[in-house]
């Protein structure tokens, strides 16, 4: 690799360039020729691009991300393979859909407060998960998202 | 003698509880009633353990070699360091905490203080403190302990009592001086902040063995013996506030990135893509920081531990033409001074890279005799960055080679959870 060092008469074009986006995102920025001819009109409309983040995630430092396997919650349309996006910050509901560890392993199930603590399955086959005294049991987030990436 | 701030302050630390071990347990519901620890680089020793693997004890620092036995027959749960996800954590600590406080200084990877002056009227900051805790427990499932007090010595003291007494819930507010003079008459004074072991020894001599009995030292006095640093240190434990919060951090002066290798290294082209690698940490170190380095010095060193051959070690430096950040001009330098050092023979346990004289990327003056550094460069060392942020280590120089026995041992690296999309946690 070339590593000549820096050169005092850099005639590239970059120099008349943009500086790149520190951040690496992407923004919309038309640089118009102006001398002749008529402006872009849509110049004067430019907005930010749309951010998913934005969307998507109201708490981003308490949100995490998991995976689920298996298809024990399919009736809740989250497949095997699909992000979940766990937003640490919400109070839990009944009826939510959570990640809680039970005996020591991570699960996503609904979550019911009524008539007992229960975590239930979104899929027949699975039984639901009493929570009785002496079982290991906690709360690790409510799922707030579900991505389900149709092509990969 | 330093001059007291005049208004009335009051600060808080917090610090997490056995950060790294905790962060390995926080995807790991099934490690929470086993102990855990978390070696350094290359596996070498103890750096983190939780509070099940201090009552075994497992001593702190101990070399990972010597204490193998001892963890197996406790089954406890063994770690390398895991800096991307700690960092992660920590950033999110840190983001949490600006929401919570209006000012906020990051002090190390797992601590902050906090400036809560003015809010002690109409608060009770036990509660509040209190409400800190809790939010990070619930948000990032990470545990705190908080000491709340007017100088940030005092702080630091009251968050080291909040850890040690369990009846203060992990908060301890020290602000009332009559509730300050009991727990610095408990506290031992190599635990006050700045006060190191050597120095603790000293003050013993003179019969000052607690907190209290240095608070109540003459600060002339100390300050003539010692120096202002210490006499700072007594004013601040009686409630003086010396120090303010920092909340710029100020551009480091040098960046050192040095490792021991996993394998001894006698290659010479090993030890060119170790150093490669290290130059390359150490540039996009200097670039974060929008810095240039003048200087820049190698150095390899063979182990002080090898019973059969004799150590040897050596380091060159030199100065750069122009200062520079370029990984290019930065590497071809490097191998120069390799060059220079290079001994056939020796078993190579580390080496690394020093960058110094540092200055900023703005206030660098253009002289006829030092080119500014080329826009071009600067842009392909951002592109090269970016990318690297998104997939550690998917560009780099060519000479730094793919992997090599040099590389870090890290047998026991848990996974990116937070930072991977690969290596996300699972659940069914």
């Amino acid at each position: 690799m070339s590593t000549e060092p820096a050169l005092r008469h850099d005639t590239s074009p970059d120099m008349l360039g943009v500086p790149a986006d520190p951040a690496g995102r992407a923004l919309p920025m038309y640089l118009n020729t102006v001398a002749a001819g008529f402006p872009s009109p849509a110049q004067d409309y430019l907005e930010g691009c749309l951010d998913l983040h934005e969307l998507l995630i109201k708490h981003p430092t308490a949100t995490f991300f998991v995976r689920a396997r298996g298809d024990s919650m399919r009736g809740a349309a989250i497949f095997d393979g699909d992000i979940l996006l766990v937003d640490r910050a919400l109070q839990a509901q009944h009826q939510d859909i959570v990640i809680a560890s039970v005996n020591g392993d991570m699960t996503v199930k609904r979550l019911l407060l009524r008539p007992q603590l229960m975590l239930q399955a979104a899929n027949p086959k699975y039984p639901s998960i009493e929570i009785a005294d002496g079982m290991e049991f906690e709360l690790f987030g409510v799922v707030s998202s579900v991505i389900h990436q149709l092509k990969r | 003698m330093p001059v007291p701030l005049n208004t009335k302050r009051c600060f808080a630390l917090v610090d997490c509880n056995n950060f790294y071990a905790s962060c390995e347990r926080l995807f790991r519901p099934d490690l929470k009633q086993r102990p855990v620890v978390v070696l350094s680089n290359n596996d070498g020793c103890i750096i983190a353990r939780c509070a099940l693997a201090k009552q075994i004890p497992i001593p702190m620092g101990a070399p990972f070699h010597q204490v193998k036995a001892l963890l197996k027959q406790h089954q406890v749960a063994v770690f390398s360091s895991n800096y991307a996800l700690y960092g992660d954590l920590s950033n999110r600590v840190m983001q949490t905490l600006e929401q919570l406080a209006p000012k906020v200084e990051i002090y190390s990877i797992d601590e902050a203080f906090l400036e809560l002056s003015g809010l002690e009227f109409g608060h009770n900051l036990t509660d509040f403190g209190q409400h800190i805790r809790s939010s990070i427990q619930q948000q990032l499932g990470l545990p705190v302990c908080i000491g709340i007090a007017p100088s940030k010595t005092l702080a630091k003291l009251a968050n080291y009592a909040a850890k040690k007494y369990a009846q203060f819930d992990g908060v301890l507010d020290v602000t009332d001086p009559h509730k300050r003079l009991h727990i610095l008459a408990r506290t031992p004074v190599q635990e006050v902040w700045g006060v190191g072991r050597k120095l603790a020894e000293r003050l013993q001599a003179m019969n000052i063995d607690t907190a209290l009995q240095l608070a109540r030292a003459c600060p002339q006095h100390i300050r003539k013996k010692f120096s202002v640093v210490l006499a700072r240190t007594v004013n601040e434990l009686n409630g003086i506030a010396c120090l303010k919060l920092d909340e710029v951090q100020e551009p480091k002066q040098q960046i050192i990135s040095s490792r021991s290798f996993g394998q001894r290294v006698q290659d010479k082209t090993a030890m060119q893509q170790a150093i490669t690698l290290y130059i390359s940490r150490a540039a996009e170190k200097l670039r974060a920081q929008n810095s240039l380095a003048r200087q820049l010095s190698v150095f390899i060193r063979s182990s002080r531990f090898d019973q059969k051959a004799r150590f040897f070690g050596d380091q060159a430096s030199l100065v750069l033409e122009s200062p520079s950040s370029d990984s290019r001009v930065l590497q071809q330098a490097a191998m120069q001074l390799l060059d220079r050092i290079w001994r056939d023979g020796p078993a190579y346990a580390k080496a690394g890279v020093v960058l110094n004289d540092l200055c900023p990327v703005q206030g660098l003056q253009n002289s006829l005799f030092t080119p500014p550094p080329s826009e071009r460069s600067q842009r392909l060392m951002a592109t090269i960055d970016q990318l690297n942020q998104k997939h550690r280590g998917s560009v780099f120089i060519a000479r730094q080679g793919r992997d090599g026995d040099w590389q870090m041992q890290q047998q026991f690296l848990s996974p990116a959870y937070t930072t991977r999309w690969d290596q996300l946690p699972e659940v069914r």
